[in-house]
């Protein structure tokens, strides 16, 4: 790193932070000194913003780190075997290093690759479909010093179905500049009015309607406004944006260019989930080509309109996705949910008019300008318009991207991947909701099951508990812990559902669980909180057989247990 | 710019309000209420962070702090589900931390404790997670007591050197959070500042070193509702299981001190009165060993540390009609609980092995068959078996008792004052 640089944008903390952890592995306390000297804060600051993001580490770590997918897919591809393999080669244990400084490991939440699991990151580049054998051999050529370029993998797209009943929106052929060239012809009030007669709503899942975000943002007088595409994948499942970005990055920039154009902003951040490091080059690119093109800088295509462009990475948070907490994570601060009392459309990034969009969601405003709203909403259903990517992945034959048109039923979703004996869906990721057998014949679509591109399936073969844990552990680690009830009420879930696994549960201690969610939902500050609990509520729900099974009949307490740590130290004393 | 009047509505009420307020403001302009833990002022943008002030804003719960007035809003304050969902809020922050007010310096000026007498919450729904959090000494002037921290966020935002560099700051996330003290900008702190810092925890987690904050009892802010306007005369309705003729108690003290035993002799002559009207069997009243007969109510003082309490317990349930969990030890394990977050090997190590005995190299654990065995912590009774009347404190204010124990015995309906409902 070059030392002479200067530091002193607050806003840049997560920038120079990544320096120094991608230069030495770690932020070192100097380092945190140095920093808090250089941008006039206290080194409490420099630390919290560090500690909140899993990807800083304190603590050196070896040349190469690891970090393995604990998501409930990975743990049904093989995640423990996988897990060993990587202990048994590198003699390193989870959680550290290994004698020789080599090989750090760690477990992290969905790396958005579903479709190619058991995956992991090392030194952020891409490995898919591992196997104890592959790990042997990816191990073996570090230590012998092969350069990690040369096995590292390239995931695959996965586009399985591009809405083969009519036409798709987002994966058809694309040809750099179409958009722009079209939008530059419109005056933003007009391109506003095509997005909202398109009738396209928040394809991360929130499904806000975008024309009505974005006249929100045109109708501020402020100068400086901003355009930020959340790239932040984080809901375990979902793996779109990583195709999207992967395949059609300029579409993606085209949509923020013309959201840009629309409420008349003149710089745009696209926020990268460091998962998805291995795409920035690509992104980067992308944006000195459609520089170069005249279609980003100044003056856009001989038109008064000037848009800059640059990414950001995150560091490793899943309430970044939420769209406040982004951009606190953009100011460089830690990445906590913001108070609703200001919507991000009249005070967002810098207290700036800023609309934050989803990946997909910019894509098909892109296809709106170049293909016509009547193109997007002669598609769907008649209250959601347009076409959905779904990201399948688990126990099915052919997981990856399904660009549907919204309508379609379980069913059909579930014959076209080829997944068989579904016992447990996840539909919309752990956020979203539980779908079993009695739901096969709902349609996907605003008006019955919304979804926000994960779908996770699990066949009979797998324990619903292992489910459940699996989700409430990422929750458990994914809260920020800002407000009361997704902090402690999360925490709570957990340790009950613990006991009903342990059949040390009442019946009216499983359905309590029904009413701890109430009050997540109810008074959670934020999306994360709100959504917790509803895998857990639906399983309760929709499996009270299992919970049956799980139930203690009469609850009586367990005297020989309780009085086992006092025997146990008596006799070996 | 021109004030906009806005018509509101809180709990079926029409007030006027000023465009743009927060409803939190807004409310108490008109008098009118809304708890709430972390705001203490009015800041852009507001803490939002304990959610106590959660209400139900034109049918969607929102929280209060965080909501500007607009005209035709309609909260809903107080009824039974707000008022329920505010309650829960409270109870986890007592479940996740660890608060044992008879030892806490700040009893009595403490606002979750205050506002866990303003709701009534004798016992948390949640079971308590005892979890050892650290306690910072490092800093010159500041003890930082993390068990007792609610992450409010009020000294995160405020406490600032004069360059305003944060002194405070959030540390980790999830249920790992806590806030970290800068030691070196505390040091730019005056005397004053840090003093104002510890006065503006709601909790006993910023407690100044060398300073005594414990005032006597009843000199403390929250001892009497005249601090706390809002909660004048306003009463907890007792609602225990009516049985009309009832006359036989038994009582007992499990793990606990006997002070709950010594507030019931506080009833005074009350206690002639039940004399009267009860017998007494088991009981240490009485020194009767053995139940001898079935009886109406079992009081129990005292939470479940050894074999033997559980015992005692057990038969209880089997012997008594009622079961009435008296003080804090029984309700959720109170001060004996303060093991709970050790491990087991590490107290009887401490306490017979480390320390100094009277018999020189006679450390030894004691161990019979004859003697109580230790449980891995201590139990509230509610674990053990079911209790049907929780009377909180450390020890219980004899009036509550008195009114709890007429209500069991002959059925009287009587409130119990803010005063007579008590943590310490």
């Amino acid at each position: 790193m070059d030392m002479t640089e200067i530091r002193n944008e607050r806003t840049q903390l997560l920038n120079y932070l990544w320096d120094f952890q991608n230069q030495k592995g770690y932020i070192s306390t100097s380092d945190i000194r140095q920093l808090s000297v250089e941008l006039g804060i206290s080194w409490i600051e420099v630390e919290g913003v560090i500690s909140f993001y899993h990807f800083f580490k304190r603590k050196p770590t070896g040349k190469y780190t690891i970090y393995l997918n604990n998501s409930m897919v990975s743990e049904i591809k093989g995640f423990q075997k996988i897990k060993d393999a990587l202990e048994k080669e590198t003699k390193a244990v989870f959680g550290g290093t290994d004698p020789t400084g080599t090989f750090s490991l760690f477990e992290t939440a969905c790396i958005g690759l579903s479709d190619q699991e058991p995956a992991a990151l090392i030194n952020f580049k891409p490995f898919i479909n591992l196997t104890p054998k592959k790990i042997k051999e990816i191990i073996d050529h570090l230590k012998k010093g092969g350069k990690i370029e040369e096995i590292e993998d390239t995931p695959e797209d996965n586009i399985r179905y591009k809405n083969d009943k009519g036409e798709p929106v987002i994966f058809r052929d694309y040809k750099v500049g179409d958009t722009v060239i079209k939008l530059i012809k419109k005056t933003p009030e007009e391109v506003i009015q095509s997005i909202k007669e398109s009738g396209l709503s928040g394809r991360g899942g929130a499904f806000f309607p975008t024309g009505l975000k974005w006249e929100f943002a045109k109708q501020s007088t402020s100068m400086q406004k901003y355009v930020i595409c959340n790239a932040d994948e984080g809901e375990p499942g979902t793996f779109k944006d990583r195709a999207i970005m992967n395949q059609l990055p300029g579409l993606m920039i085209e949509g923020m260019i013309t959201g840009a154009y629309a409420i008349g902003a003149s710089k745009g951040i696209i926020y990268l989930r460091a998962e998805y490091r291995y795409l920035k080059k690509k992104l980067e690119d992308t944006i000195k080509k459609f520089y170069n093109l005249g279609l980003l800088g100044e003056n856009i295509l001989g038109k008064n309109f000037d848009f800059d462009l640059s990414i950001m990475q995150g560091a490793g948070a899943y309430v970044c996705g939420e769209e406040t907490s982004l951009i606190e994570s953009l100011e460089g601060k830690r990445g906590g949910p913001r108070t609703k009392i200001f919507f991000p459309v009249e005070k967002g990034y810098l207290d700036k008019p800023t609309i934050v969009n989803n990946v997909e969601t910019f894509s098909a405003a892109a296809r709106i300008i170049e293909l016509g709203s009547d193109f997007f909403n002669s598609k769907g259903t008649e209250k959601t318009k347009g076409t959905k990517l779904l990201s399948i992945s688990g126990d099915c034959k052919k997981p990856g991207i399904y660009e549907i048109e919204w309508g379609m039923t379980i069913k059909e979703m579930l014959e076209l991947c080829e997944a068989k004996d579904t016992n447990f869906i996840q539909f919309s990721g752990p956020s979203g909701t539980v779908l079993t057998k009695k739901d096969f014949n709902r349609e996907i679509s605003g008006e019955d099951l919304i979804c926000g591109g994960s779908v996770m399936i699990f066949n009979s073969k797998v324990d619903v508990f292992d489910i459940l844990t699996n989700f409430s552990n990422f929750f458990i680690n994914e809260s920020c812990g800002l407000c009361t009830p997704c902090r402690a009420g999360n925490y709570l879930i957990g340790k009950r559902l613990k006991r009903i696994r342990n059949n040390d549960a009442t019946m009216e201690e499983i359905q309590e669980i029904k009413d701890w969610g109430k009050i997540l939902k109810d008074s959670s500050r934020c999306g994360l909180g709100k959504t917790s609990t509803n895998f857990i509520t639906d399983a309760i729900e929709k499996f009270p057989e299992l919970f049956k099974k799980k139930a203690l009949k009469h609850k009586e307490f367990d005297l020989s247990s309780a009085l086992n740590d006092y025997y146990d130290y008596v006799k070996n004393n | 710019m021109e004030q906009r009047i806005v018509n509101i509505k809180i709990d079926g009420k029409e007030f006027q309000a000023i465009e743009g307020q927060s409803l939190i403001e807004a409310a108490k302009n008109n008098g009118f209420h809304i708890p709430t833990l972390c705001h203490f002022k009015e800041i852009y943008p507001p803490l939002g962070t304990c959610r106590v002030c959660t209400v139900n804003i034109n049918g969607k719960p929102d929280t209060a702090c965080t909501r500007k007035v607009f005209d035709g809003m309609d909260v809903e304050v107080n009824s039974p589900e707000v008022l329920d969902n505010r309650k829960a809020i409270v109870e986890m922050l007592f479940a996740e931390g660890n608060h044992f007010c008879p030892g806490c310096a700040k009893s009595g000026d403490c606002e979750l404790q205050r506002m866990g007498y303003e709701m009534g919450v004798a016992y948390t729904r949640f079971p308590h997670l005892f979890e050892e959090r650290p306690r910072d000494f490092k800093s010159d002037r500041i003890f930082m007591e993390h068990n007792r921290c609610i992450l409010c966020r009020r000294c995160v935002h405020e406490v600032k050197t004069h360059k305003g560099e944060n002194v405070f700051y959030f540390q980790n996330r999830g249920h790992n959070m806590l806030v970290g003290i800068d030691y070196e900008k505390e040091k730019e702190l005056t005397d004053e500042e840090v003093i104002r810092a510890a006065d503006l925890c709601p909790v006993g987690a910023i407690i100044v070193k060398g300073k005594t904050i414990a005032k006597p009892f009843g000199d403390r802010k929250y001892d009497s509702d005249k601090n706390i306007k809002w909660i004048e005369g306003k009463e907890l309705d007792i609602k225990i299981p009516k049985d009309g003729k009832k006359k036989i108690v038994a009582t007992t003290s499990l793990a606990g001190c006997f002070g709950c035993h010594m507030s019931l002799l506080d009833i005074d002559l009350g206690i002639l009165d039940v004399l009267e009207l009860v017998e007494f069997n088991k009981s240490p009243l009485t020194d009767i060993k053995k139940f001898t007969k079935q009886c109406d109510i079992g009081i129990i003082e005292g939470g479940v540390a050894n074999s033997d309490n559980y015992e005692v317990l057990t038969e209880f349930r089997k012997k008594c009609k009622v079961i009435v969990a008296l003080g804090e030890c029984a309700v959720w394990g109170g001060i004996p609980a303060m093991r709970n977050t050790i491990p087991l090997k590490d107290c009887l190590e401490e306490a017979y092995l480390n320390s100094i005995s009277s018999e020189n190299d006679e450390n030894i654990i004691p161990y019979h068959e004859d003697i109580p065995k230790l449980l891995d912590k201590v139990y509230s009774i509610n674990d053990i078996i079911k209790i049907d009347y929780y009377i909180p404190g450390c020890p219980p204010d004899a009036e509550h008792i008195w009114k709890v124990v007429k209500n069991v015995l002959f059925g009287a309906e009587e409130k119990v004052a803010y005063t007579e409902f008590k943590y310490d």
